[in-house]
Order: structure tokens, then sequence, then C-alpha cells
């Protein structure tokens, strides 16, 4: 690791900088509930009643925010990846930091819309 | 406008300190005219370095407030609105002393990303014809711009997170390569480039746009490289290989 | 990272792309219809369609997700690239076990 002098790095207030590290947190955090979102899947194998039983259990209020949550990283982190996609492949675009900006409120709205149904 | 401007410089090699100074204030002042004055009435040990002075050759380049710059197009009066100035050399490069870098590493990626023209012509044989609005050439002129002052380098977060990323200036040189018809080192700078540490490091964070005093864009340089050993390496063209000295 | 590593990342998030927006209609669908484990479990038992969807899933998803952790490892922690390759591969492995393990159990008969 290179050392660091300055005292603060101010390069990171560009805003595509923070859709990147949105999109490596948002991967992360997904990767880190997919194992155990098979885990609970796989309660089905003892029949539905375990299943039923965790389903029922995920009812409470926390939960269902917890499952907004997940649904926020879900959609930001496949339109950050649509915005690598832009950036790699088709010609430069200008208006990034909107669409960048558009696509995490885009995952807001559908992680919002989730909530208000299910509660 | 205060008359003093109180400013931290880094003093040192990689450990060291800010140390404080206080300098007078002037119209159209420069950071370069604010570390000229340090070094030659306050403090004549302070290193630095600087050529032109009127934004041209990029030797000035160093961290201010935080982000690279070159220090001799910064006004003051555009940093310094609380009234002080970090001053500091430019990150993601070993510091020798004070606000002086060593570019040599810098340089070696740029080497070893194939930044050096390959030629396959000889002065017997007809001069190659480049159109000036062929896609290639046009390709090549938007990032031929480049002094390697270092700036996207030192913005660059992938840069400090992976010592084996050739970097956005050594990409950005070698997509001029890539894309000049005379050149004929493709196959060993594409498989270099497709190797660990290569283009592909890049996440397009865009700093180096951002912070490019030249207005240069390496990150769409990079894309271009992406596509292009994304091509080469489908059609068998290159085999995926690590650097030497890379994991 | 490198171009094939690359490659493989890209290609799976372009398969798993449009399987996304399947996975969180079906998520909408099951949550505002209030289903229950056993309406559920009665829709996909037996359904090779739902199988074939989530198997093919589950192979996205395990190749996909170790990749970005294998970027993660070596890009912020103290592992060295051969390191977080190894890391990654052993959770790339166990995600794909755990997630087949999941499609069976909710599509096997």
């Amino acid at each position: 690791m290179i050392a660091r002098t300055a005292s603060r790095l101010d390069h990171r207030t560009n805003l595509l900088w923070r859709a990147a590290l949105l999109h490596r947190l948002s991967g992360l955090g997904l990767a880190v509930f997919l194992p155990l979102h098979f885990l609970t899947l796989g309660l089905a194998i003892d029949g539905e009643v375990r299943l039923e039983s965790f389903l029922r259990w995920s009812d409470a209020p926390m939960v269902k925010i917890g499952e907004a949550v997940l649904m926020f990283l879900l959609v930001v982190h496949a339109l950050g990846g649509l915005r690598l996609f832009v950036v790699e492949n088709l010609a430069w675009q200008e208006g990034q930091k909107r669409n960048a900006a558009l696509a995490a409120l885009i995952a807001l709205a559908a992680a919002v819309v989730f909530l208000a149904w299910l509660l | 406008m205060t008359s003093e401007l109180k400013v931290s410089l880094w003093r040192g090699g990689k450990s060291g300190r800010y140390q404080a100074f206080s300098v007078p204030r002037r119209e159209n002042q420069t950071v370069l005219d604010v570390v000229t004055y340090v070094q030659r009435h306050l403090d004549p040990s302070l290193s630095y370095r600087f050529a032109c002075r009127v934004g041209v050759c990029g030797s000035c380049a160093m961290m201010v407030n935080g982000r690279p710059r070159w220090t001799c197009r910064t006004h003051v009066s555009r940093v310094a609105q609380s009234g002080s100035l970090e001053i500091g050399p430019l990150e993601n490069f070993p510091v020798i002393k004070d606000l002086a870098t060593d570019m040599a590493g810098f340089f070696e990626k740029w080497r070893d990303a194939g930044g050096g023209f390959v030629p396959t012509k000889t002065r017997h044989d007809e001069i190659e014809a480049i159109l000036p609005d062929s896609p290639a050439r046009l390709a090549a002129a938007a990032a031929i711009e480049c002094i390697n002052c270092g700036v996207c380098h030192a913005a660059c977060d992938t840069v400090r997170w992976n010592e084996n990323y050739l970097g956005p200036a050594a990409l950005n040189r070698a997509w001029t390569l890539v894309n000049d018809v005379r050149d004929g080192g493709n196959r060993e700078r594409l498989t270099v480039i497709a190797a660990n540490g290569g283009c592909h490091a890049c996440h397009s964070h865009e700093s180096c746009r951002e912070h490019c005093p030249l207005a240069l864009n390496p990150t769409a340089s990079i894309a271009g490289l992406k596509r292009r050993t994304v091509q080469a390496w489908l059609k068998g063209e290159i085999r995926s290989r690590d650097r030497e000295g890379s994991a | 990272m490198n171009v094939s590593l690359y490659v493989w990342q890209r290609a799976t998030a372009a398969i798993m792309a449009p399987m996304i927006f399947m996975h969180v209609a079906v998520i909408f669908y099951a949550t505002r219809h209030g289903l229950t484990a056993a309406d559920i479990l009665a829709r996909t038992r037996g359904n090779i369609g739902w199988g074939a969807f989530y198997t093919l899933f589950v192979i996205a998803a395990s190749v996909h997700a170790s990749i970005g952790i294998r970027n993660i490892l070596a890009e912020w922690s103290q592992l060295d690239d051969r390191g977080a390759g190894i890391a990654a591969l052993v959770f790339g492995v166990a995600v794909f076990g755990l997630g087949l393990r999941a499609v069976a159990a909710v599509t096997l008969p």
C-alpha cells in the first residue's frame, strides 16, 4: 500500500466515484445476503412448515424494512452495472452524473414502493 | 481579502508532518507563487518541482486541499476560500522530499503498458497516409495530448488500492498506439493490457477525467481498451497471462 | 482482474439482468398476494420452468458474486491476488452448493 500524506482526499466528492462505491457496497451486501437466502429456502426440504414459520417471522416490521433495503441494494446494483455497460460499450455520454443520481433515486423508489405494499 | 494566508506544507518523506507558514496574500496569486515564496523567503530547505510555470509542462503538480492540481494554474482565490491551504506531494507516488515525488514507477508503468511506438516501416517505404478524420485517428487524437503530469495517477483510487494497476496515464497512452495504424506492437501490448493490473482493473470512477488539467478522458480510452482486449481474447489473438512481478 | 475474469463477470451480469426483472416481479407478486409457504411451494414443486430458471440464476450469481468478492478482497484486504482468488473461489463454491440445494428444495417434486 502506498503511504498517504494528504490529510483529506477531496477527489472522492466526485458523484461518479460515489456511484462506484455504492455499486461495490451493494454488491457486497447482496453477496453476504445470498448464502442466508439459500439457507432459508433450503428449509423447504423438510416440508413447508419450517419455511412457513420463517415467513411468518419475517412479517415483523423490522424484517420488512430489511427486505426493502435488500430491494434497494438489488436495484441499485443492477443500475450501477448498467452504468458500467454504457460507459464501457457505448459512445461517450454527457449527463452521466445526472443519470447516476437518477438511478439511485429509482432504486430508492422501488424500495419505498415495496415497503409501502408490504406494511 | 485578508493580508496573510495560512499554508501547511508537507515536510519529510513517506513519514513527516505538515509545517505551517504565513504568506503575504496578493491579487492574482497562484499556489505555485505561494510555494515559491516560502522557499525563497521563509525556508530555503523546502523541496519542490516546477519548470515552465505557465501550465504547459505539468511539473508542478501537487495535492492542494486534497485534490491533485497544477499549482501554477491554481489561483489561490479559487481554493483558499476558508483562508487556509494544505499543499502536499502527489498521492500514489513515493515521496522523495517535501513536495517532490519519485516519478520513476509511473514511467515504468507507462513503458510496461506498451507506451513505446513499435515501427513497421523504414525510410525506404512509402509514408503512411493517415487521414485525420479516420475513426482510429480521431480516437488517438482525443487522447494524445497527455504530458504525463501524473495528476490522474494521483487522483485514481484503483491505483491506490491495486499496486499492479498500470494506471490511467499509461493505459491512455497505450490506447493512442493501439489506434495508430503505423504501429506493429499490438499483440504484445494488448496481452499486457489484458492481464492482471491492466485495463480491466478500472472501475470507471472517472476521477482521472475529472481532474485532468487538459480535459482528457482516460476512462473512455480504458473503455476502448476493454473492448479491444475482449475482442482479441475471444478471437484467440492474445492469451490471458500475468505480467512479471504481478501476483 | 484480467480479461477472462472480466468477460465472465460481464457475461453473467448480462444473463442475470433480465432474470432480476423476473425475480423482482415474483417477489412483488408473492408479497402482494400474501402467499404462504404452502402456496409458493405448490406452484414451484415439480415445475421444470422454475427449476431451470433458478438453476441458471444460481450458476450465474455464484460466478458473478465470487469475482466481485475477489476484487474487493484484492483491493481492500491484506490478501494478495492469489489469496483473494482462493477465498473468492471458496465463497463461490459455497454459494453454488447452497443455491442448488435451495433450488432442489423448492422445485423438486
